[in-house]
């Protein structure tokens, strides 16, 4: 009996190793001993709430992070740190203090469930760059100078897929996948709505939300909801959608994605994607960081500034009136005469 | 609220209610044997995980479907192993040490999948399977005999499982383990082989259930994919008095709350969506405060050792 608990607690630490296995820790650095760059090497690290494999929101971040290691040089140049998987914010928010700790320059939050925390660490690390999204606040009011914000106009590309949606399904009926009521992926669907709306107003859209982010069974259940209502076009939003997608796939639905290109996740079944670039963004805050100017800047996404692209798959075919709506759409957000959000 | 109760609404629900069921059914139904060998084991959810990503990544690889099924059965076997080991040799808590396991299943599964696939790609999975002539009924045979292999397997074990637990040698063995294991001891049942038996056969279950979900209904592995469906699974096993059948009915009325929650937002009916999304878990609230305790095994969670109790 004595055995009792020694074998739980073996088990028990087993477990938690593995746990923590799986929303790693800090990705090898770069040989630095080796390989002495020129210039300082830039620490940047991000924390996330799903893995950066997601083909959604953390990947978006993931991919755009890459690109700017690459454009800046490898790893030589910058190192970058994943936390990712950080679904419990208790564990995000301590990876968040170590990265500090331990020097990076910029720390990226990546999802709006962190933000609460990041004004007390902020402050208790001045010379570190902070950033979170999506949101549009910097602390600002609360005297916090060293945290950026960063937020996608998720609306703009919702409206040019919800137009396109619109032109493209045959039943008239277009199902929307939504996971939480809130942040981008609310106003991704109320952008979408309208895209549909001022193009075909005679047109059908059914709204859901599983109240999840995560939940993939209930996302593909209301996809086959959809479906079963008659829709033939799906859209949705969060790292859940995989589930959706798959039941897209499977009733041969046409399916437009945001957030991240989801193409790869079913060629024959993606249309097109409101692709999330963050490369921008990220250049200027190291930019501003290296300059002394830690935060307090709120970025935007936008198709004016290049940070929102409309992806489309080739194998998917998309008929030219539809693609010209499209472009007008984009055009009309861009100079102002049309507005994505009621 | 009318437009709810039109007959393909009501088709919908039924349908999705079945579908959704499936991973449910194979999860709970193993746990009940699991729970009437007097094992809980709360690692499900893990062992899903484990299965769902071993039979995504055998499929992605192989495109043989049925590997995938036998590669989920393996990793649910030998998280069975360790969780009978852990139970049955250590006589570790059990609570603590499901929850270890599904700990681990989470966080090596979420490991993999990283290491292991570069990108997540749908694959094809189990196909519709028209049951000849059932599938041509009108209404009904969509609902209930056009679904994948999977599903079919799930409820048929619903029989099959209630026929060994009450009509067989071994199914008596599983229940005296599991309400009188001294008793049983004493009349040379070894019960340590029965509950190793039961808990890695539910383990073998949990793993099938994660693979219905892979590559079965979403024909994806997503990092985390159930989240939290094995605890409800769980659940589902109180809910239904320790019985295939009443297990069954549970997976089935959980899983068409589901859907109709999922149709009243598509009808627009105006309830809040977080309302309406908030309806499974209460009424799994409600029924295990309202159900039956008649029939939980009373050596439930108890290690047992022989000459001690």
């Amino acid at each position: 009996m004595k055995l009792n608990r020694i074998g739980a607690g073996a088990l028990l630490a087993v477990g938690l190793l593995l746990a923590a296995c799986g929303t790693p820790t800090p990705a090898p650095a770069a040989p630095a001993a080796t390989a002495k760059p020129a210039a300082k090497q830039v620490k940047v690290a991000v924390v996330m709430p799903s893995a950066s494999n997601d083909g959604a929101f953390s990947q978006s971040m993931y991919d755009a992070l890459k690109a700017v290691q690459a454009s800046m040089g490898g790893e030589a140049a910058m190192k970058i740190a994943v936390s990712e998987g950080m679904v419990q914010v208790p564990n995000a928010v301590a990876a968040i203090r170590d990265y500090a700790q331990q020097g990076y320059d910029l720390v990226i939050a990546h999802g709006t469930q962190y933000g609460n925390s990041l004004t007390e660490i902020a402050k208790d690390f001045p010379n570190t760059a902070f950033a979170w999204g999506t949101a549009t606040d910097t602390f600002a009011a609360a005297g916090v100078k060293n945290v950026f914000a960063y937020n996608p106009r998720a609306q703009e590309g919702g409206y040019v897929l919800g137009v396109l949606a619109a032109k493209m399904s045959k039943s008239g009926v277009i199902g929307v996948c939504g996971p939480v009521e809130a942040g981008d992926a609310k106003t991704y669907v109320d952008g979408f709505k309208k895209g549909v709306m001022d193009t075909k107003k005679d047109a059908k859209i059914n709204v859901t939300y599983t109240g999840s982010f995560s939940d993939v069974s209930l996302m593909a259940a209301a996809a086959e909801t959809h479906t079963k209502a008659g829709a033939d076009i799906l859209t949705g939003s969060s790292q859940s959608v995989v589930g959706a997608i798959g039941v897209a796939k499977d009733k041969k639905a046409i399916w437009f994605g945001t957030q991240a290109n989801q193409t790869s996740l079913a060629p024959d079944t993606v249309g097109a994607s409101q692709v999330y670039d963050w490369t921008g963004v990220i250049k200027e805050m190291l930019d501003l960081s290296a300059k002394g100017t830690k935060g307090g800047k709120a970025f935007e996404l936008s198709l004016q500034s290049g940070g929102l692209k409309i992806v489309y798959n080739d194998k998917v075919s998309i008929p030219a009136d539809a693609k010209a709506a499209a472009d007008a759409a984009i055009k009309g957000i861009i100079d102002g005469t049309i507005k994505p959000l009621p | 609220m009318n437009e709810l109760f039109t007959v393909p609404v009501l088709l919908g629900i039924l349908y999705s209610g079945v579908r959704l069921a499936t991973p449910y059914l194979y999860a709970a139904l193993g746990e009940m044997f699991a729970q009437r060998s007097g094992v809980v084991n709360l690692g499900v959810d893990g062992i899903m995980l484990m299965g769902a990503f071993a039979a995504f990544f055998v499929v992605s690889n192989t495109g043989n479907l049925l590997l995938g099924v036998l590669a989920a059965m393996l990793v649910g076997l030998l998280m069975g192993l360790i969780m009978s080991f852990v139970s049955v040799n250590l006589q570790a808590e059990q609570g603590i040490s499901g929850i270890g396991l599904y700990l681990f299943g989470l966080g090596l599964s979420s490991l993999l999948f990283k290491k292991l696939s570069v990108s997540t790609r749908a694959i094809e999975g189990f196909p519709a399977l028209p049951i000849p002539v059932l599938s041509d009924l009108p209404e009904i045979g969509d609902v209930f005999f056009k679904h994948n292999i999977l599903v079919y397997i799930a409820f048929a074990l619903v029989p099959v499982a209630a026929f060994v637990l009450n009509h067989t040698t071994l199914g008596l063995k599983v229940r005296a383990a599991g309400m009188k294991p001294e008793a049983a001891d004493s009349l040379g049942v070894s019960v340590a082989r029965v509950r190793y038996l039961c808990v890695t056969f539910g383990s073998m279950m949990a793993g099938l259930a994660g693979a219905s979900l892979s590559i079965g209904l979403i024909n994806l592995f997503q990092e985390n994919m159930t989240s939290g469906l094995g605890f409800i699974a769980v659940a589902l096993v109180y809910f239904g008095g320790w019985t295939p059948l009443g297990v069954m009915i549970g997976a089935l009325l959980f899983s068409m709350v589901n859907a109709l929650q999922l149709w009243v937002q598509v009808k627009a009916i105006p309830i809040p969506s977080d309302l309406a999304v908030m309806l499974p878990y209460i009424l799994t609230i409600a029924a295990l405060v309202l159900g039956r305790r008649a029939r939980q095994p009373a050596a439930l969670s108890k290690p047992f050792s022989r000459g001690e109790n």
